[in-house]
C-alpha cells in the first residue's frame, strides 16, 4: 500500500516536470523557420522584450526558433539535410561561401522597408558586394581585454601581446582555427593579410609556427571559457570579440580593452534568405521587423554587439553607443579586414594545423620540431598497439584451444 | 524460441546504433576522401601520439588512484548494517544526480587562483598554481568517477559471507591473510568491472581535461577537432583508442576469469 503512494507520488512529480505542450492557442497563420546563432536575440528578461514573442503576436505567425554554434555547422545542416529554414543569420565568409554556391535567396527589399534604417556604409560588403542578399544584423571588432591589477593600464597596445613572456602562463587564446590563425599571421614577419582569400599553405605553415611558439606562454586556449577567467581574474589578458569584451568589464572593474593597433577582424553577421526557404513572405516579414529600431536596439542591448541598425543607435544606452569598444572609430575599421571565403582545401589545412598546433607538447621550443610526429611517442604507441593486438590473438588462441580440448566433456572439479 | 524473440528489437537497436556506426568508423579509418584503401590515415595520426600516450597515462593514473580510494571504502560499507549500507549508498550516488559540467564547474571554483583552496595555501606560506596542469586533471577525473569504482565493488563485497571471514579467523588466520586469501580473491570481479568502468571513461573524456587542464589536449578533443576538418584521419584515431581499449577489456575480462574461478 505504502509502496504504491510512493510510485503515484513520484509519478506525479514526473508528469510535473512535463511542459503542458499541445495546449496553446493554435491561432497562427503561418510560420517562420529561423536559424541563429545561439543566444542571439532579446529572450525577455532584464527588462528587455521578448522578441520572438513580440512578433508571433503581432503577425500570428509561428516562429520556430534554432541555434547553430558554429557557421560551419550551419553549413552542413544547409547542405546535407533537408531542413528547410527560412531565415539564417551566418557571418561574412559563410554568406560569401552560400552566395557563391547560389543558396542565397535574393531579398525583396520592397518588402523590408525597414531597411532603411540600415548605415549605408554596411549595406554592401565583400560578401555582398550589390547589397541583393542580405541584411546585416550586428557586427563587431576582436579586440583585447585585460586585467589591469596584473597588467599595468595602457601597456597592451596590439596583438603582439599575446607573445610578451612577462605574461607568461596568463594568456588566453582562441581555441577556433580561424581566429587564432588570423592573429597568429597579423604577427608573422612580412605580416599576412588575415583578410585575403588566396592563402597558400606556406602561410598557414608560417602562421602555424607563431602559435607553436604562442603554446608554452599560454594558459588555455578557451571560447565561452574566457568569461568565467577573465571575469574571476584568472588570467590576464585575452583577445575575444568586442561585445563580449564589453560584458566582461561590466561584471569586472579591473578589466580594461585595447583594439589592437595591428588591425583587427571586423566580423558582420547577416540576415539571409537561403534557397530551401519555403516561407519567403514570412521570412521578409521577420527581417523586417527586426530593423525595426526598438527591435534592434533591444537585440543590440541584449548581445551587446554592434547594431548597423542607424535609428536603433540613438536608441541605445548611452555608455553603449558613446564605448569606441563597441563602435570603434571610423579610422580604426580602416584598418581592420574582413574575412573572405577561403578554398575548403587550405580552411582544412587551416584546422588541421591548429589541432596539430594546440597538442604538441608544450614543452618543445623547436617549432620544426613540434610540427611533426614525436618518433618516440609513436613508437611508444606502437609498441603498446602492438602488445595489446598480440595478447588479444593469444588470449583467443588460447580460448579456441581450451574449447577444442574440452569439447564434449564435462567440467572437472578441480 | 521466445527468448530470441524478445530479445530482438535489441539487436536491432545494436545493429543500427552500436554495429553500423562502428563499422563506419573502421570503414572511414582505412579509407581516403574518394573511398579508395589506404593506411595514410594511420601515419597522419602518428602526429597526435603524445596526446594518446598522455591521455592513457591520465586514466591509469586516475584509475589506480580510484582503486586505491574506493577500495577500502567499499569494504567498509559491505560490513555495516542494511539500513546503513543503502544510505551510504545513496549518498555516493546523490551527487551524480547533478549535471556533470557543474561538478566540475565546481571544481574549477575550488581550485582557481584565489579560490578558497588557494587561498588557504598562501595563507600558510606555500605558493603554488593548483589548476591547469595534470594534477588538478586527474582530481577531477577520480572525483568524477570515484562511483563507478564504488559501486561494483560494493556489490560485490556484500555478498562475502562475514562467516567465510570468521571462519578464516577461527582457523587462525591474521587479519592480513583473511584479506589476501578470503575477502581479495571474491573481490576480483568487482575490481575488473570497476577499473572497466573507470579506465574506459577517463581515457576517451576531455570535458575534464578541457576546464581544469591547461593547454594540454587529451585523445577525446583531438578526435572531436580532427572530425571537423577531417573524417578519415578522426576515424583513425579513433579506431587506434578503440582497439587498445578492446584489448585491455579482454585482458581483464580473462585475468577476471581465471582468478575469479580459483
Amino acid at each position: 500500500m505504502k509502496r504504491t503512494t510512493y510510485l503515484l507520488l513520484a509519478l506525479i512529480v514526473l508528469l510535473a516536470a512535463i511542459p503542458l505542450t499541445g495546449c496553446s492557442d493554435d491561432g497562427y497563420q503561418g510560420e517562420v523557420n529561423v536559424y541563429n546563432w545561439g543566444e542571439y536575440i532579446s529572450p525577455g528578461d532584464d527588462g528587455l522584450p521578448d522578441v520572438i514573442a513580440m512578433f508571433e503576436d503581432q503577425y500570428h505567425i509561428k516562429v520556430n526558433y534554432t541555434n547553430f554554434e558554429t557557421n560551419e555547422e550551419l553549413y552542413n545542416i544547409l547542405t546535407n539535410s533537408s531542413a528547410a529554414y527560412d531565415v539564417i543569420i551566418p557571418s561574412d565568409y559563410m554568406i560569401e561561401r552560400l552566395r557563391n554556391e547560389g543558396m542565397l535567396e535574393e531579398l525583396d527589399f520592397e518588402n523590408i522597408p525597414n531597411y532603411k534604417n540600415i548605415m549605408e556604409s554596411f549595406r554592401t560588403g565583400p560578401y555582398d558586394p550589390e547589397g541583393k542578399y542580405t541584411v546585416p544584423y550586428s557586427w563587431g571588432v576582436v579586440a583585447l581585454a585585460y586585467n589591469t591589477d596584473m597588467v599595468e593600464e595602457g601597456t597592451v597596445t596590439g596583438f603582439s601581446s599575446l607573445w610578451d613572456e612577462d605574461y607568461a602562463g596568463s594568456i588566453l587564446m582562441f581555441n577556433n582555427s580561424r581566429d587564432a590563425t588570423a592573429i597568429a599571421m597579423q604577427m608573422c614577419d612580412p605580416p599576412i593579410d588575415p583578410g585575403a582569400s588566396d592563402f597558400t599553405l606556406e602561410d598557414i605553415d608560417r602562421a602555424t609556427e607563431k602559435l607553436i611558439e604562442q603554446k608554452k606562454l599560454l594558459k588555455k586556449y578557451v571560447m565561452d571559457q574566457v568569461f568565467t577567467e577573465m571575469e574571476g581574474n584568472q588570467a590576464a589578458i585575452a583577445p575575444y570579440y568586442a561585445g563580449d569584451i564589453y560584458t566582461m568589464m561590466e561584471n569586472n572593474d579591473a578589466l580594461s580593452y585595447c583594439l589592437p593597433e595591428e588591425g583587427s577582424n571586423l566580423f558582420v553577421d547577416a540576415m539571409c534568405i537561403p534557397t530551401c526557404c519555403q516561407n519567403k513572405e514570412n521570412a521578409e516579414l521577420f527581417i523586417n521587423f527586426m530593423c525595426d529600431p526598438e527591435i534592434a536596439a533591444a537585440n543590440a542591448e541584449y548581445i551587446t554587439y554592434a547594431s548597423p541598425n542607424a535609428a536603433a543607435a540613438e536608441l541605445l544606452d548611452e555608455d553603449f553607443r558613446e564605448s569606441e569598444l563597441i563602435y570603434p572609430p571610423q579610422e580604426y575599421l580602416d584598418r581592420c579586414y574582413t574575412f573572405s571565403n577561403i578554398d575548403n582545401e587550405v580552411y582544412t589545412y587551416m584546422q588541421e594545423q591548429f589541432v596539430k598546433a594546440c597538442s604538441s607538447s608544450a614543452e618543445v621550443t623547436d617549432t620544426a620540431q613540434a610540427k611533426t610526429a614525436n618518433p618516440a611517442a609513436t613508437a611508444g604507441v606502437c609498441v603498446i598497439l602492438g602488445v595489446v593486438i598480440i595478447a588479444t590473438i593469444i588470449v583467443i588462441v588460447l580460448d579456441i584451444r581450451r574449447a577444442i580440448r574440452n569439447r564434449g566433456r564435462i567440467h572437472k572439479l578441480p | 524460441m521466445k527468448s530470441k524473440a524478445v530479445s530482438l528489437p535489441y539487436l536491432g537497436w545494436m545493429l543500427v546504433f552500436t554495429i553500423v556506426p562502428l563499422l563506419m568508423v573502421v570503414y572511414f579509418a582505412f579509407t581516403d576522401v574518394s573511398g579508395r584503401f589506404t593506411l595514410e590515415n594511420f601515419i597522419s595520426a602518428a602526429d597526435y601520439s603524445e596526446v594518446f600516450l598522455y591521455s592513457l597515462w591520465i586514466a591509469l593514473i586516475s584509475t589506480f588512484i580510484c582503486l586505491l580510494l574506493a577500495y577500502p571504502l567499499a569494504f567498509r560499507i559491505s560490513r555495516m548494517s542494511e539500513r546503513a549500507q543503502s544510505i551510504v549508498i545513496m549518498l555516493i550516488m546523490v551527487p551524480m544526480w547533478m549535471n556533470f559540467l557543474l561538478r566540475i564547474y565546481s571544481w574549477v571554483l575550488i581550485l582557481q587562483n584565489y579560490g578558497p583552496l588557494d587561498m588557504m595555501l598562501n595563507f600558510v606560506g606555500i605558493d603554488v598554481t593548483l589548476i591547469g596542469n595534470s594534477g588538478a586533471v586527474i582530481v577531477g577525473m577520480v572525483y568524477e568517477f570515484l562511483p563507478f569504482m564504488i559501486l561494483p565493488l560494493h556489490t560485490v563485497m556484500s555478498k562475502i559471507d562475514d562467516s567465510l571471514i570468521e571462519a578464516a579467523q577461527d582457523l587462525g588466520c591474521s587479519s592480513s591473510a583473511v584479506f589476501r586469501k578470503v575477502v581479495f580473491p571474491l573481490s576480483i570481479p568487482g575490481i575488473i568491472s570497476g577499473i572497466t568502468m573507470v579506465f574506459v571513461p577517463t581515457a576517451s573524456t576531455f570535458l575534464v581535461a578541457q576546464y581544469l587542464g591547461g593547454t594540454q589536449f587529451m585523445i577525446g578533443d583531438v578526435i572531436e577537432r580532427v572530425f571537423q576538418s577531417d573524417h578519415n584521419t578522426g576515424s583513425a584515431i579513433a579506431v587506434v583508442l578503440m582497439v587498445v581499449i578492446l584489448g585491455f577489456l579482454v585482458f581483464m575480462n580473462r585475468f577476471g576469469d581465471k582468478e575469479g574461478v580459483a
